[in-house]
């Protein structure tokens, strides 16, 4: 019997597919971003909104991972440049998206004539947090009715979140959600997260939502020359 | 249930090593899972005993060292461990903090013959 040291970090592959996918985006100066969110919290509302705002300035293309059904990429195709729906309930992971099906989506999206890549997350809170896909900014979304302890209950999605969305607003007359404290949560662990306040119902926000996400990509195209 | 292709990896990976070493049998694999890492145990051994069947890894167990959750406090530096959720640093009582330990996922070593 012997002892043989391995040392090898076991999301090595997906972690190393998400560079690939990365380096190919960044060929093409796509700018990719993973949405993240427990189901309803208006991840396919963000996308409508996102598009119906910026569309004038961008190409945007979508990718949409659901455990079943094509809702939402029916909800999406007439808007976006391009849909790609991943549905998966018979791959080894149903419960997020990870780097090998981003690999094979971007096979089949016209990169040339993209500038802006939306990857809806299956609607989840917890798996999401452990794969990176290759995209440029994690976004994650938690809406008023799910409560203001999210932060606390699922730091690890909070904690790798470029930006956090704090969405439906529109219902904050009705409902008790401490958005401080909501806040102070999320920062403790993340203190360079930027926080958006908006309603995808109304519209409200979603202007600097826009503004956010259009200096990002500039920034990230003037580092590619 | 994303334990599944975690535990694909981790057999892949056990099979490679022990045929660059020309073993004939893994008899153990040891695995360092961070506490704050969102897998299960229970889920991974679960599946190996099914991935690893008719392999040199067939009947191998599998031990888990969990490496706990570790904070740093952003005002002071203290490093320490988490004893509730609320992450409060013991030194400065600060809530604001950076994660120094507890999401590692490795094989640490196989053991084979």
């Amino acid at each position: 019997m012997r002892k043989i040291e391995v040392i090898q970090n076991i999301l090595e592959a997906n972690e190393s597919i998400a560079t690939q996918n990365q380096c190919l985006l960044d060929k093409h100066k796509v700018f990719a971003i993973n949405i993240m969110s427990s189901p309803g919290a208006g991840k396919t509302s963000l996308i409508l909104q996102t598009i119906a705002k910026l569309k004038n300035k961008l190409r945007i293309a979508v990718v949409e991972g659901d455990v079943a059904s094509t809702l939402d990429a029916e909800r999406v195709k007439n808007e976006a440049v391009a849909v790609v729906q991943i549905t998966t309930r018979y791959m080894s992971e149903n419960c997020t998206l990870i780097a090998n099906m981003i690999s094979h989506a971007l096979q089949s999206l016209p990169l040339k004539d993209i500038d802006l890549l939306l990857i809806e997350n299956v609607g989840n809170l917890i798996c999401p947090s452990e794969f990176i896909l290759g995209e440029h900014k994690r976004v994650v979304i938690s809406s008023l009715p799910e409560g203001d302890d999210k932060p606390t209950k699922y730091p690890m999605i909070f904690a790798d979140a470029d930006a956090v969305i704090i969405n439906k607003l529109d219902l904050l007359p009705y409902l008790d959600f401490d958005i401080p404290a909501f806040r102070h949560a999320a920062e403790g662990l993340n203190a360079k997260v930027k926080f958006f306040e908006l309603s995808c119902k109304t519209g409200m926000g979603i202007e600097n939502w826009c503004s956010w996400l259009l200096n990002e990509i500039k920034a990230n195209s003037q580092k590619l020359i | 249930m994303h334990e599944l292709g975690i535990t694909e990896n981790i057999v892949n990976i056990a099979l490679d090593k022990a045929k660059e070493v020309q073993a004939s049998k893994i008899t153990k694999i040891n695995l360092v899972i961070g506490e704050l890492s969102g897998f299960v145990p229970d889920c991974i051994q679960f599946y190996f005993d099914f991935l690893s069947k008719d392999s040199i890894a067939e009947g191998a167990s599998l031990h888990f060292e969990l490496a706990p959750a570790q904070f740093r406090c952003r005002s002071c530096s203290t490093v320490f461990c988490p004893q509730n959720t609320i992450w409060t640093c013991p030194k400065c009582q600060s809530q604001s903090v950076e994660i120094a330990g507890g999401r590692e996922l490795y094989i640490e070593s196989i053991e084979a013959k």
